[in-house]
């Protein structure tokens, strides 16, 4: 049962994302579409922070980290000159093996930079690194703890990509190439395969909702769920907490890596906004809007949000409305706002059929 | 060596502004159980109200003003938004605290624009210097100094020996009891937030003259603070000027053995991160602080 409502699910939002291009042609808006291609990606990160708030229980302020993590190992290796080591022996090898691949810069000189295949498999290996490091001591900590221990680490990656002559400084990294990820298909800003893209960014963040789906229904969702609800009863009942904890971590951070490379191909370039605490929180605050643990509610309002947000319909606002909302929910429906309609939409049927 | 002794001041001067945040800190959480993540906002509050006051008032009213109108909003806060949640989980606190110090910072931001603003220097001005030890200090260090031991110590004393400062103790030592023996926790805690926030409001001013305010001051504060009150030890008022001296000091050498300017904070941070991971109950905590404990 369980099953074939995830398949209908999908289906469902499969229909919505072709319905909304097609809106969006109809109308001559296609231009929305970029801002759908950004909300998808965003929206990954919210799925998989879902995961470690809802799903683990655990909260990390720092998922903005991650995230430029993986954007900015890909935007500097896929940009950096390798030329000098491309000629030695080594350089050789990897040059047979397709790491290292030679492209036209802008002004038509000779660039050897790494391939971005294997750009964005080394972001998520650097960035599973660090989050396993960074993950086994923080996940020990509780609460307040935890929370601010990986606000530090977030704001320790701000400063150093801020004040950092590698990363670009406060310009952050620029020219990042397109992505032939196969014939036909380009990652890339350019409004030509705007479509394709669409379709591109959509079709990975369904299928990371529906691994995450069939991950939290499965016995590795049933562990982390009674660490959410206690995490000394999941303990004593011979569940590993810490190690769940940490793959959970390390997962949704992997996740936001991945979100962060993608993005940064197709906008060709990450500043150092993107590490900000505001980042993070916002991240957090579209969580906690979603219900916490509802990768569905989460994926809907944060697309939405992100949407509204880069659309600019917040205007000088657009910090004040994460806060407010952030607010709201806690003092009003800390489960989410969802469950309350839910609850409501319920009773209400159910009268209405009594 | 005279060097050193002036890397030594710029240290301690930030130091004692993190040390009132931290101790600001550490009222609210034994008090409350509240980890108020705006309590840096409540330093800028300072500055900023000062500042505009300034326009209609002299100097010491429009400080004194300010710490009262500031002292006022932590009361609001806590009435309008953690006296009737309904959800105590640890979760939500953060993400509530955290949503009050964005909103906080944007409404500043709208009334006051994003311009880096100051308070004239209380003695003297910016050249005015004075020689210690062969170090140059201006007089505003001084005060900084001085504002942070007054502050610390009245607050020593309150806890010590006031019918009020006791009961607040005795909420945080054991809320249950505390009610049975007759007092009113939800006063206490609205009290808590007032008294950390005109703390926070002090800090503002007196370090206005030196470092400035701006709109978004307040959230690195929050951290450095959050950081001091950790490593000292987290409800301990002491424990967190130490602590809050020893970020200041760390920052300053940060500065002093050449690392760039913008890894400042990230040295900061990092004290953090490696007390948090090493030593989570603080370096004077008690045991059961820290990672051992669970609310």
């Amino acid at each position: 049962m369980h099953k074939s409502r995830t398949t209908l699910t999908v289906i469902s939002l499969a229909a919505i994302v072709v319905v909304v291009q097609l809106l969006t042609h109809c109308a001559g808006k296609e231009y929305y579409l970029t801002q759908m291609i950004m909300a998808a990606y965003y929206s990954i990160v919210v799925l998989g922070l879902c995961l470690v708030m809802g799903y683990a229980g655990q909260i990390s302020l720092g998922h903005a980290a991650f995230f430029a993590m993986g954007g900015y190992t890909s935007a500097i290796l896929t940009t950096t000159s390798f030329s000098a080591a491309a000629g030695t022996g080594a350089g050789r090898i990897l040059r047979g093996l397709g790491v290292f691949v030679e492209r036209a810069d802008l002004y038509g000189g000779q660039l050897v930079t790494v391939n971005p295949w294997a750009a964005f498999l080394m972001a998520m290996l650097l960035t599973a690194a660090v989050a396993f490091l960074i993950g086994y001591p923080a996940l020990r900590l509780k609460g307040h703890y935890l929370a601010m221990a990986t606000l530090g680490f977030g704001l320790i990656v701000y400063r150093i990509v801020l004040g950092s002559e590698f990363a670009g400084s406060s310009d952050g990294v620029t020219g990042v190439p397109e992505w032939r990820i196969c014939p036909g298909l380009v990652l890339g800003g350019s409004t030509e395969y705007r479509v394709a893209n669409y379709y591109l960014a959509w079709g990975v963040t369904l299928l990371v909702l529906v691994l995450l789906l069939n991950l939290v229904r499965s016995r590795v969702g049933r562990a982390l769920r009674s660490i959410h609800d206690g995490e000394l009863a999941a303990n004593a009942m011979g569940i590993n907490t810490a190690r769940f904890k940490l793959q959970a971590f390390v997962f949704s951070a992997v996740l936001a890596a991945a979100a962060g490379c993608l993005l940064t191909h197709y906008n060709g370039g990450i500043g150092p906004s993107e590490a900000g605490a505001m980042k993070s929180i916002r991240y957090v605050a579209l969580v906690a809007v979603g219900g916490m643990d509802n990768l569905l509610g989460g994926l809907v309002v944060s697309t939405v949000l992100t949407f509204l947000s880069l659309r600019g319909y917040f205007g000088t606002y657009d910090h004040a409305v994460f806060g407010v909302i952030l607010i709201a929910i806690i003092s009003l429906a800390p489960e989410g706002p969802l469950k309350p309609v839910a609850a409501w939409f319920k009773g209400f049927t159910v009268r209405k059929g009594g | 060596m005279s060097e050193i002794l002036q890397y030594i001041f710029s240290g301690i001067t930030n130091g004692g502004i993190y040390a009132i945040v931290a101790v600001g800190f550490s009222v609210v959480y034994s008090t409350t159980g509240v980890l108020n993540l705006a309590q840096g906002e409540f330093v800028m509050l300072g500055g900023m109200v000062a500042i505009s006051l300034l326009n209609v008032v002299p100097l010491p009213v429009a400080v004194v003003a300010a710490v009262a109108i500031v002292t006022l909003c932590g009361c609001i806060l806590e009435m309008l938004f953690f006296r009737h949640l309904r959800s105590h989980s640890i979760l939500h606190l953060i993400i509530i605290t955290i949503g009050l110090s964005i909103v906080i910072q944007e409404v500043a931001l709208h009334v006051w624009d994003e311009k880096v603003r100051s308070l004239p220097y209380f003695t003297g001005d910016e050249c005015s210097s004075i020689k210690l030890a062969g170090a140059a200090i201006s007089p505003q260090v001084l005060w900084v100094l001085g504002a942070v031991a007054v502050v610390v110590v009245v607050l020593q004393v309150f806890l010590k020996y006031t019918l009020v400062g006791r009961a607040m103790r005795a909420c945080s030592a054991n809320p249950d009891a505390a009610m049975l023996a007759g007092i009113n926790i939800r006063n206490m805690r609205t009290f808590a937030f007032a008294v950390s926030a005109a703390m926070g409001a002090i800090a503002g001013c007196v370090i206005s003259p030196i470092s400035m305010t701006q709109y978004d001051m307040g959230a690195s504060l929050t951290i450095k603070g959050f950081a001091a009150a950790i490593v000292g030890g987290l409800g301990n008022p002491m424990a967190a000027v130490a602590g809050g001296l020893l970020v200041g000091l760390v920052e300053a050498f940060s500065v002093m053995s050449g690392l760039p300017a913008a890894y400042k904070d990230a040295a900061a941070f990092a004290i953090l991160v490696l007390v948090l991971f090493v030593r989570p109950r603080g370096l004077f905590g008690t045991r059961d602080a820290g990672s051992v404990r669970e609310c």
